[in-house]
Order: structure tokens, then C-alpha cells, then sequence
């Protein structure tokens, strides 16, 4: 080994490869069957696997796009609350933490979307978790955007619809964040006593005080397949009762066979699914087409 | 015999030391009384130093010491007539949440809270204070028979969290304790909770969404143990004193934050030390509390808990 091998050929290799720049993202590699997917084929299949159909993850403007009639919807300003409440700092300080993942998403976001528009041709306000800002956790900033989307859904008769994919609550607002879980359970109750639904599409995952408050009291309660849904960790299971846990618990399936949801359903038929149970709980008595005048 | 923490060495390093005393023989050269008195003065001084200024891992100490009160201790001291009610009407009957019938001060009210149990058996029994989802569903019968007889609703949580075994998620956990937190919520008697020793987490929520929310002067209440936050964002659990502290969990720090209403001061020397006289300040407190609200009606009691709640967070420390 020399200075030739180890200094200046591995700059020379970072340089070429810079400019030859194979796009690494052009494929895919299902996580479930390690099929190789084409990112094109992927997208317009909607992130789901051709090959053995696992739903992966998408961010929550997809996840609109997805749900939202023709993917046309009106994303709404959220609420601004206090930052950093308890000026929290483990490894890093939590306000770090946070302009990281506002750097990756954007300014004044937090782990939650807000955005109304028709699903099957009702009036609706979807809520839409991004599990990729700090695992989807719920602070302070995503219950005010969760309070938020009940009103606009009260105050336009709209149906609410939230999409929680969360780690739980966020642990740097302590408490506050804790306090999440009675503040969301009084805004979908707000929007059950108007006299509309309230909807639940559980993506994966959806663990903790997300899933023990406002994500189990929908009117309807839709799990995306295969979706990790619970309340304790798997981890922290297997740590208290020294046991290994059985083959797909905690997924949408054992959910469904507990009685916990409602329905199972692939990404492709959401939006035709959810907008058909709107119809059937706000239109119960179809009125015969008007001729226009 | 004295149930010591590690942090009240020096304490207990005195007792024993005036223990030793006591029971020397009585010699006329040293007066052994003056002595004594000495000494406990100094015991005594060392135990309000030290209490006085509790770090929060010492209070999530003195929170889970063996020897703290806990529901059926005040159960019995505090209600007259109490009579436990068992099941969920589904399923099983889960001893980890006693509650019932009582009186409190000639009044009929339901009372119900986390046992975390006592010695051995009774912890075996009571699921050392973890709950299953037929826990919170019984709860939640409870909290319906308030409304429909109009009784006042006092909840004591002492608990470590809801219990995180393949049976509690096999039969709903997550959607229990959201369905008591919903059913709290929608009272319209008044709810007056107390986190008297540990609020862990979801498990607590459930049964503490008071329109008046009290915490014992050691207790604790937060989002995750401390061991808990340590392991996942310190990757240690060695780091828990550390993470207690970041998670402000103590009553005196939730009081600024606007999350509890009132802390209930406990004797010196913590609540394990002076049980009797713990209760007692609580019940006091118990009946301070819950006066207004008996003068509110019902729709103000429903509303007021909610705007309570949605208030939380406007501001922090």
C-alpha cells in the first residue's frame, strides 16, 4: 500500500464516479420479497410491490395524491405553537433535531399534514401523518394540526379522515406531548357530535399514545395490509414477558381478526372505499338525478 | 424496619446509629437522652434538607417506594361504605384497576384507581398496577354508572403503564385505554384525578383527564419512564437520572406547565414515611377540590375539562 493507492486513487475513484452518476434510485428493492422494482412501475403501482403486493411507506403528499379524487386537494396553514417547550436535549438539543427534519421537509413543518377536497365526490378533511419527520411523533404541533382538521371539518360539514403512521408521542415535549391524547380524543369528538364521520386509515406503523387516543375511535377504522398497528413496541413486549412474539402480530391482519378494525384495504381501492362510506353515512337517500334548468 | 433509598444513606446511617444508642447500657458518665435528642434533631434536620430539594430521579424513587401509600390504602381510609365492582361484562376482571361505590364525606361518589399491590401475592394479584384493556373497560362501566346516577368521579393513579403483554394487544389495548379517555372526557359529573405515586404514561391518561388534576408532592407523571426515554434517545438506560430530569416529570414542574391543578404537600420525609397523615392531607384536598365543581353545571363541567385540555401546550417552562 502506498500514498498512490490510498490517497490519490480513491479521490480519482470519488471524482469518476461523481460524474458518471448511475442514479441508484432508478430501482427499488421490495422489503418484503426482495423483488427489484422499477421506480416508474413502482410509482404508478402507487408504492405498492408488483411481485408480492407489501405496501411501503409514502410520504403524506403522496398519500393525499392517493386518497383525494383526481389528487386534487387544498393544503391548509397549521397552527404555530410553542417550540421546544421544555428545552429538552438528549445527544443533540431537540430544537437541532427539529430544523433537521424542517431542512428535509420544509419550513414550520412538523410530522403532519392538513388538506381538504372531495373523496368520491364528499366534502373532506384529511389529516395525513409524515412518518418520516421524527417517526411520525405526535407533539404539541401535530395535536393543534389535528384540532385544526376537526374544526375545518365541523365548520365545512366535511367528513374527517386521519391517516396516523407514527411512533407514538414525541418524547422531547414530555408531558405536553402526552397530554396529545386527551386534546385529539375532544377534536374528533367535536367533529362526532356535529353529525359527521370521522375516519381512521391506519398505515404502517401506528404504535403508542397515537394509536391509544384519536387513531382507535373512528367511526370506521381502515388499516392499509400488512401495517404494524399496537400500542406497546414489540421490543419492549418480548423485554417484559420473555417471550417471542407470534408470526404477523401487530399487522392490520391480526387486527382485523381481533375485531379492531373494520376493513383491510389495498392503497388502490382507498379512496373509491372511503368515498362510498362517506355516501352511505351523509346521502342515505340517493336523490334521482336533476336535469339542469 | 425502614425501607431505604439509596440517596438516604446518610439518614439512614443516623437512625441506626441513634437505634444503637437507645439500647446501650445506661452508663452515669454520658447522658445518652441529651445524646439522642442531638442526634434526631440532626436526623431530622438531614431528612427536610434532603427532601426539600429532591432531584427528579429521587422523586421517581420515592414515587415507586414500596412503603408509599397506595389505592386501597387511601380506599379505606378516605371512604366509608366502599364497595369494589368487578369485570368488564366482556371478558375477564382485571385487578390491576380497583373501583366502585363509596362515600367520601357522607357523599356517594365512584372512586376507582391503579393497585399496584403490596408484597408479593397481592402484587401478583393486582398485575403490580398494570393494567390489561378489561381494566380500562371496567373503568369505563364505571364512569358511565357516574353520569347515569350523577355521582362525582375520583380516580388515584399509581401505575408503572398499561401492560405491554401479547394478550393486552390481542384484545384491544390501544382502543381501551382511547375509549376510557373518551369516556372521561364526555362526563358531565365532575372528575377530580391524583397521580399519588407514578403516572406512567397512556396507562394514566386514561383514567386522569380530571376537571381538576392533582399530584402528591413526590409523585410523577410522564410520557415514558425514564429508563424508558434513556434507553431509546441515550441508547442507556444508565443515563435514566439524566433523562428524568430532561422529562420534567415531577408535580412542581407539571404545575408550571399548566398540566396539573394542584400539588398535595406530603409529611416530610416523604409519604411512605407518614402514611396516615399523607392520606389524610389528600383527603383534605379530595374535598377542597371537588366542592366547586359540585356547584357547576352539567354542561360547564363537560366544557370546562375540554377547554382545560385543549388550553394545554399554549405555553411552556
Amino acid at each position: 500500500m502506498s500514498w498512490l493507492t490510498n490517497v490519490v486513487l480513491p479521490k480519482i475513484r470519488a471524482v469518476v464516479s461523481a460524474k458518471r452518476e448511475v442514479p441508484d434510485n432508478l430501482w427499488t428493492k421490495c422489503p418484503a420479497c426482495g423483488q427489484m422494482l422499477f421506480h416508474r412501475e413502482l410509482e404508478a403501482n402507487l408504492n405498492v410491490c408488483h411481485a408480492c403486493g407489501h405496501h411501503m411507506r409514502i410520504d403524506a403528499k403522496k398519500r393525499m395524491a392517493v386518497l383525494f379524487d383526481k389528487g386534487e386537494y387544498a393544503r391548509i396553514e397549521l397552527p404555530k405553537p410553542v417550540v421546544d417547550p421544555l428545552k429538552f436535549r438528549d445527544s443533540k438539543r431537540y430544537v437541532d433535531r427539529l430544523k433537521e427534519a424542517q431542512a428535509q421537509h420544509g419550513p414550520n413543518r412538523d410530522a403532519i399534514l392538513v388538506a381538504h377536497g372531495k373523496i368520491g365526490g364528499n366534502d373532506a378533511v384529511v389529516a395525513v401523518f409524515e412518518f418520516g419527520f421524527m417517526a411520525g411523533s405526535m407533539g404539541i404541533a401535530v395535536g393543534e394540526a389535528i384540532v385544526a382538521a376537526a374544526r375545518l371539518a365541523v365548520l365545512q360539514s366535511a367528513a374527517l379522515v386521519i391517516v396516523p403512521s407514527s411512533g407514538g408521542a414525541r418524547m422531547q415535549e414530555g408531558i405536553l406531548s402526552l397530554m396529545q391524547m386527551p386534546r385529539t380524543t375532544i377534536a374528533v369528538e367535536e367533529v362526532k357530535e356535529a353529525g359527521l364521520p370521522y375516519f381512521v386509515l391506519l398505515t404502517d406503523p401506528t404504535t403508542g399514545g397515537v394509536t391509544a387516543s384519536f387513531a382507535m375511535l373512528g367511526d370506521i377504522q381502515i388499516s392499509e395490509p400488512g401495517a404494524v398497528i399496537g400500542f406497546a413496541g414489540a421490543r419492549v413486549i418480548e423485554e417484559t414477558i420473555r417471550e417471542k412474539l407470534p408470526e404477523g402480530f401487530q399487522r392490520a391482519e391480526y387486527l382485523l381478526d381481533h375485531g379492531m378494525v373494520d376493513m383491510v384495504v389495498r392503497r388502490h381501492d382507498l379512496g373509491e372505499t372511503i368515498g362510498r362510506l362517506i355516501g352511505l353515512l351523509r346521502k342515505p337517500v340517493l336523490e334521482a338525478p336533476k336535469k339542469r334548468a | 424496619m425502614q425501607n431505604f433509598l439509596e440517596f438516604e444513606r446518610p439518614i439512614a446511617e443516623l437512625e441506626s446509629k441513634i437505634e444503637e444508642l437507645r439500647h446501650l447500657p445506661t452508663a452515669p458518665d454520658i447522658n445518652i437522652t441529651d445524646e439522642v435528642a442531638i442526634l434526631e434533631a440532626k436526623a431530622s434536620r438531614l431528612l427536610k434538607q434532603t427532601y426539600a430539594k429532591l432531584t427528579a430521579w429521587q422523586k421517581v424513587q420515592v414515587a415507586r417506594h414500596p412503603n408509599r401509600p397506595h389505592f386501597l390504602d387511601y380506599a379505606e381510609a378516605l371512604f366509608t361504605e366502599f364497595t369494589p365492582l368487578a369485570g368488564d361484562r366482556s371478558f375477564a376482571e382485571d385487578r390491576a384497576i380497583v373501583g366502585g361505590l363509596a362515600r367520601f364525606r357522607g357523599r356517594s361518589v365512584v372512586v376507582m384507581g391503579t393497585e399496584k399491590g403490596s408484597e408479593v401475592e397481592s402484587r401478583v394479584r393486582h398485575n403490580f398496577g398494570m393494567a390489561r384493556p378489561e381494566g380500562y373497560r371496567k373503568a369505563i362501566r364505571l364512569f358511565e354508572m357516574a353520569e347515569r346516577f350523577r355521582l362525582p368521579v375520583i380516580t388515584l393513579v399509581d401505575t408503572a403503564g398499561a401492560w405491554p403483554g401479547i394478550d393486552a394487544e390481542a384484545r384491544g389495548q390501544a382502543e381501551a385505554i382511547a375509549r376510557s379517555i373518551e369516556a372521561s372526557l364526555k362526563l358531565t359529573v365532575p372528575l377530580v384525578a391524583t397521580i399519588i405515586g407514578e403516572g406512567g404514561s397512556g396507562g394514566a391518561v386514561a383514567l386522569a383527564t380530571g376537571n381538576s388534576v392533582l399530584m402528591l408532592e413526590h409523585s410523577i407523571y410522564s410520557v415514558i419512564s425514564p429508563e424508558g426515554c434513556a434507553s431509546i434517545l441515550w441508547r442507556s438506560g444508565d443515563q435514566a437520572a439524566v433523562a428524568a430530569e430532561a422529562l420534567r416529570l415531577t408535580a412542581q414542574d407539571l404545575l408550571k406547565l399548566g398540566v396539573i391543578d394542584r400539588i398535595v404537600p406530603e409529611p416530610v420525609g416523604g409519604a411512605h414515611r407518614e402514611r396516615a397523615a399523607a392520606i389524610a392531607v389528600l383527603g383534605d384536598a379530595l374535598q377542597e377540590t371537588l366542592k366547586p365543581l359540585l356547584d357547576m353545571t352539567p354542561a360547564d363541567l363537560k366544557l370546562q375539562r375540554r377547554q382545560k385540555f385543549l388550553a394545554m401546550g399554549a405555553h411552556g417552562l
